[in-house]
């Protein structure tokens, strides 16, 4: 099981790897988009880090909306709304628990998951991180289901995720702002779908 | 990277400042945010608040003032601003008429604004709101964002602007600004890329010989990539796609051409000159030009053009009384 803390370190620790990918995201995002993905990834989890010790005590749903507010509320963009919408709905699903286990977060992953695809009017295929989300929450769920242990389901997970990252490379952009560039962002990886990658690795290293 | 800045975490907070600081009697900062409201608040109009990343600039804090714009928020370098920023922006210019946001089509920056709206209409603020996606370069689909707004957004802050200052309802002030974003078409090109001042690394890179074509106003590469061509060419090229899209034949219009940041005049009255005189030949009459730097890409180098289709209305509406520290009439 997961406790409240486990939670703050391991939303601290996606902080730090956003900002040690700021720069390849960026540079993704840059290639399809308008160059500011990791940039904005880590100002909205920094702002996250300065709320931890507020965090501190709530319950892990309180935990998880108090973040997706916090990346709504401060980062801008589409990542901060998207990401944010993502948080709120995983805390709002949690509701007020002081520990988790698996089938809790991957019931928190789909809502967010459905929550994002609402708030972007999007869908799998286009080429958005929702092509890295949706994958592995299959796989994962697939695994969890076969009785794997926590660590197993997440590899699980975390492989799908860089496959659905690699898929995107030949789709054709649809939604964003890589879709003004159409046939142009084929070849290129999304810099969404990697940084949902880059999250959930950084949830499997905590197990 | 080299910029006359100080730092690229003050980039935004010290150009906002700077401006207020250059036009105190227009303009005002809301405390905690970059929100920009209009020195002294007008009551009894709808109130109309537009915004996006910044990088822009002067759009879109200065068209803040009379006929045009109560508000803007700016974001950070061509990011949307996040929407508690726009939800303070709405609260502090809103009146019993209401409040109409002129947003870009983005993902970034229609989420939100229309999350801000939500939280406003919470608060019993009436909101309403227009989407601007007036460049031809990109394809609109179903399937698809849609096409982008830029320059052309500009016809709409004055447009509507004035409209609501003759003190019409917000449905009328919504309607005219769409039917602005129903007859204004836009394209641009570069010739050298914008660089993000917290990236420090050009958007896209050129050789000597190219540009791109199709461009957007967030550095963002554009539909395509040409061999440089002369300012006669690339203007034929960006009209054709304009003038195809929607029928402008016989009309009266206004034309904006409109500069990216570092494209001096020279070229943009050249490019003008050509404009003026394809418009002409078909019969298409300019009664109001716009040469100047309206909504740049930072240090982009290029340009785009944007045609308003015009009724009497419109018309009427862009001879307007203005006076914005960027746009006055």
């Amino acid at each position: 099981m997961t406790d409240q803390k486990k939670v703050v370190d391991i939303l601290l620790g996606m902080g730090r790897v956003m900002e040690e990918n700021k720069e390849f995201l960026t540079d993704l995002d840059n290639t399809i988009g308008d160059g500011d993905h990791g940039i904005n990834m880590a100002r909205g989890f920094a702002e996250v880090e300065k709320q931890a010790e507020g965090l501190a005590g709530k319950d892990i749903g309180n935990i998880l909306k108090t973040t997706g507010m916090t990346l709504v509320s401060k980062v801008g963009g589409s990542s901060g709304p998207l990401y944010g919408t993502a948080f709120m709905k995983a805390g709002m699903t949690i509701g007020a628990k002081t520990e988790i286990g698996m089938d809790d977060f991957l019931g928190g992953l789909e809502a967010g998951i459905e929550g994002v695809k609402a708030r972007g009017k999007s869908t799998t295929g286009e080429k958005t991180m929702l092509d890295s989300m949706v994958p592995a929450l299959e796989a994962m769920k697939e695994k969890q289901a076969a009785g794997a242990d926590v660590k197993a389901v997440l590899e699980a997970g975390v492989a799908a995720a860089e496959a659905g990252v690699e898929a995107t490379k030949p789709m054709v952009a649809t939604k964003g702002r890589a879709s003004y560039l159409g046939e142009r962002s084929v070849g290129h990886q999304d810099p969404g779908a990697t940084s949902f990658a880059f999250l959930l690795k950084e949830i499997c290293n905590a197990y | 990277m080299k910029k006359f800045i100080n730092s690229v975490e003050t980039v935004e907070d010290e150009m906002i400042q700077g401006l207020v600081k250059a036009y105190p009697k227009y303009l005002k900062k809301i405390d905690g945010h970059n929100v920009i409201v209009r020195a002294n608040k007008k009551e009894g109009k709808v109130a109309l608040i537009s915004g996006g990343g910044s990088g822009h600039e002067p759009a879109h804090a200065g068209y803040v003032g009379e006929g045009m714009l109560d508000a803007a928020v700016a974001g950070a370098v061509y990011t949307s601003p996040a929407s508690d920023a726009i939800l303070e922006g709405i609260k502090a210019i809103a009146t019993d008429q209401g409040v109409l946001m002129v947003i870009k089509n983005y993902t970034g920056d229609v989420m939100n604004f229309e999350m801000a709206a939500e939280m406003a209409e919470m608060e019993g603020i009436k909101v309403k709101q227009v989407v601007v996606n007036d460049d031809v370069a990109v394809k609109d689909s179903l399937y698809t964002v849609g096409r982008r707004g830029v320059a052309g957004t500009v016809f709409v802050h004055k447009i509507a602007g004035a409209m609501a200052e003759t003190g019409a309802s917000l449905d009328e002030v919504q309607a005219v600004a769409q039917k602005v974003i129903d007859n204004v078409r836009s394209m641009g090109a570069a010739s050298l890329p914008s660089t993000i001042p917290a990236s420090g690394k050009p958007g896209f890179e050129l050789a000597e010989d190219e540009m791109e074509v199709g461009i957007g106003i967030h550095g963002e590469p554009g539909t395509h990539r040409e061999k440089m061509m002369t300012a006669n060419d690339i203007t034929d090229h960006l009209l054709e796609r304009i003038l195809a899209d929607i029928d402008y034949s016989g009309s009266e219009v206004a034309v904006m051409v409109n500069g990216s940041g570092s494209t001096p005049l020279m070229e943009l009255y050249i490019i003008n000159n050509r404009v003026a005189d394809v418009l002409a030949e078909k019969g298409i009459k300019v009664v109001d030009t716009y040469v100047g730097e309206y909504m740049t890409s930072i240090d982009m180098a290029g340009f785009s053009i944007s045609v308003l289709k015009l009724d009497d209305q419109l018309k009427e509406l862009l001879a307007a009384k203005a006076d914005t520290p960027a746009i006055k009439a």
